[in-house]
């Protein structure tokens, strides 16, 4: 039962993937990418991460969805349609190979819940287990992101700032 | 490009949803320490709600007034969460270690930090939503200063 469900899942992230960048109407293509990101956040909380499938279904799924279809409003409806030229004959040959490759590598990897792979092993089991005396912060994914590693979440957020502040300087909220 | 839409349905059933968006975003916000979530989504969902507000009552009417106000405070919540750091500076200890917030009451180094992520889950937030609503807000305006007579 878990495993046609997964097949499915994935089956449906290729399908919605491809169907985004082949389709002719770039609004289809953003609602399609809007599905895509949704199918992802379930993956993401098939795999036990729930705060990254939240993130993905919030950001991916609605906000980023909101700002193609706004940016789409602006534009003049002649640019919604794109034509796209056949793909090069080098893409066409590369990829495949490149694909194989990635697949071949894959097997190296360790197993999806192996406690001995290396990245359970250096500092992970350090916060899994101080977290909770530390910062009396039950859920370890926050007291990680804001305590142990807010030095990334600052630059992070300066990060965010530097967009929203590149965006309205480029098109000028001030010139109305 | 953006107005005001006419639909009845839509424009109640926003007016009851924006808030209620605004509820889950700050239940999000602040029990991020305890299940999933935190400052990234509870802004995004805070940021939304406003959008939501924008799109559907178009920027001239009273539930945008609040948007419009909030976008000239870009980096208010980089202030919050570099504050923070401060505050635990001036408290004698290093930059963002948040057991040397220097809080009244509070003595224990596990609640201090406890306090501190609030704190920075707050300015992250902030930051956050404001971030895109202005940028909601820069996409809508650029498009109106190209047809001045829309």
């Amino acid at each position: 039962m878990t495993f046609s469900f997964e097949i499915l899942l994935l089956i449906l992230l290729v399908v919605t993937a491809a169907g985004a960048i082949l389709v002719k109407d770039l609004f289809s293509a953003v609602l399609i990418l809007g599905t895509y990101s949704f199918l992802l956040a379930v993956v993401w909380g098939w795999l036990g991460a729930v705060d990254v499938a939240f993130v993905e279904a919030v950001v991916g799924a609605g906000l980023a969805t909101v700002f193609f279809l706004v940016t789409l409003f602006g534009i003049a409806p002649k640019d919604t349609h794109i034509r796209r030229s056949a793909p090069p004959r080098l893409a066409l040959l590369g990829l495949p190979v490149l694909g194989l490759l990635l697949l071949y590598s894959a097997e190296d990897l360790p197993e999806f819940d192996d406690p001995a792979s290396p990245a359970s092993v250096h500092v992970s089991p350090d916060y899994l287990t101080n977290s909770l005396q530390d910062t009396e912060t039950p859920n370890v994914v926050t007291s990680v992101l804001m305590d142990y590693r807010a030095f990334d979440t600052l630059i992070e957020t300066v990060v965010i700032f530097t967009a929203g502040i590149a965006c309205v300087l480029l098109l000028g909220r001030n010139r109305e | 490009m953006i107005h005001s839409h006419d639909s009845p349905i839509v424009r109640t059933m926003a007016r009851m949803l924006i808030p209620l968006i605004q509820l889950f975003a700050l239940y999000v916000l602040f029990f991020g320490q305890y299940g999933p979530g935190g400052g990234f989504v509870g802004g995004v969902m805070l940021g939304t709600s406003l959008i939501l507000g924008l799109l559907v009552f178009g920027r001239e009417e009273s539930p945008c007034r609040l948007a419009r106000k909030v976008v000239h405070g870009d980096g208010v919540g980089l202030i919050i969460f570099a504050g923070v750091g401060g505050l635990c500076l001036i408290g004698g200890g290093e930059f963002l270690n948040y057991s040397d917030l220097e809080i009244p009451w509070v003595t224990a180094d596990s609640r201090r930090r406890f306090l501190g992520i609030l704190m920075t889950q707050i300015g992250v937030a902030v930051d956050i939503a404001v971030t895109a609503i202005s940028i909601v807000f820069s996409l809508s305006s650029s498009d109106e200063s190209e047809h001045p007579d829309d």
